[in-house]
């Protein structure tokens, strides 16, 4: 049975380090429909904060590029966030994706932030062309509501 | 007081420096949390330092990055590094990165009480 999409939300906005904190409040605020578990809306935050840092510190490093988020809700409490950018895209996609890999130890990055992304989320999926740009859907079923 | 931020206060006690970070922990805040914190280990060159997270409401991996650089930091200028008030989300992260196994910040909750 294919499911069917409750909602959507588009927004585009610079990679801003500011707007790392209004891209979880908005992903917290969109998902609130479909009333989470606390745990749930932690973990899509901090999932969201992940793929928008990337964006600020790597895709548009020491410049300031558009960053595209595309959230949308279904009837199986299904929540997919696509989170895109046009920056420089990721060159070894695989060493990326390893946990502690990163490109920019002098600023302290831990290399975290795709391991966070898998683990607080049920599927991450990265598409990244370099030169072209990169784009991370994390998708993450919620829990059924309980009776109470 | 140096090095004021809003996510720090900053105590001295005797020969202990701790830092209380409190409010949300991502790359935007981290840079301006790093340099309170690393300015005041100059100017108190304090015995042990301790990071108190206990006011953290939000941290994603950049907060992972924030302590283990403070450790480096500290463990370099031979000042004794301890960590604080790290609740279960937070310390999923820390052990994802297998921060437990140079630093111990798996407290029992008899002790977190008096935050």
């Amino acid at each position: 049975m294919k499911k069917i999409c409750k909602n959507t939300l588009k927004v585009q906005f610079p990679s801003l380090s500011a707007n790392e904190g209004m891209a979880r409040a908005l992903a917290g605020s969109f998902i609130m429909q479909l009333d989470p578990t606390v745990a749930e809306l932690a973990d899509i935050k901090c999932a969201v904060s992940e793929a928008v840092t990337n964006c600020t510190v790597h895709a548009y490093r020491d410049t300031v590029g558009e960053i595209y988020m595309t959230f949308k809700c279904f009837d199986d409490r299904t929540v997919k966030i696509e989170i895109k950018d046009k920056g420089c895209g990721i060159e070894d996609l695989s060493a990326a994706l390893t946990p502690l890999f990163t490109t920019d130890r002098e600023n302290e990055r831990s290399g975290m932030g795709f391991t966070v992304m898998e683990s607080f989320t049920d599927k991450m999926r990265v598409i990244s062309k370099p030169g072209r740009g990169t784009k991370v859907t994390l998708i993450k079923k919620l829990s059924p509501i309980s009776a109470t | 007081m140096i090095g004021d931020n809003t996510n720090v206060k900053l105590n001295i006690s005797g020969d202990t420096l701790t830092a209380h970070i409190s409010g949300e922990i991502d790359h935007h805040s981290a840079k301006g949390i790093r340099e309170c914190v690393d300015s005041a280990l100059i100017s108190y060159s304090p015995d042990s330092f301790v990071m108190d997270l206990s006011g953290v409401s939000f941290m994603d991996s950049s907060g992972l990055g924030l302590v283990l650089g403070r450790y480096t930091k500290a463990t370099d200028a031979h000042i004794d590094f301890s960590l604080r008030g790290v609740d279960a989300r937070t310390a999923r992260i820390f052990d994802m990165a297998g921060l437990d196994r140079i630093i111990s910040y798996k407290e029992k909750k008899k002790n977190e009480k008096d935050m």
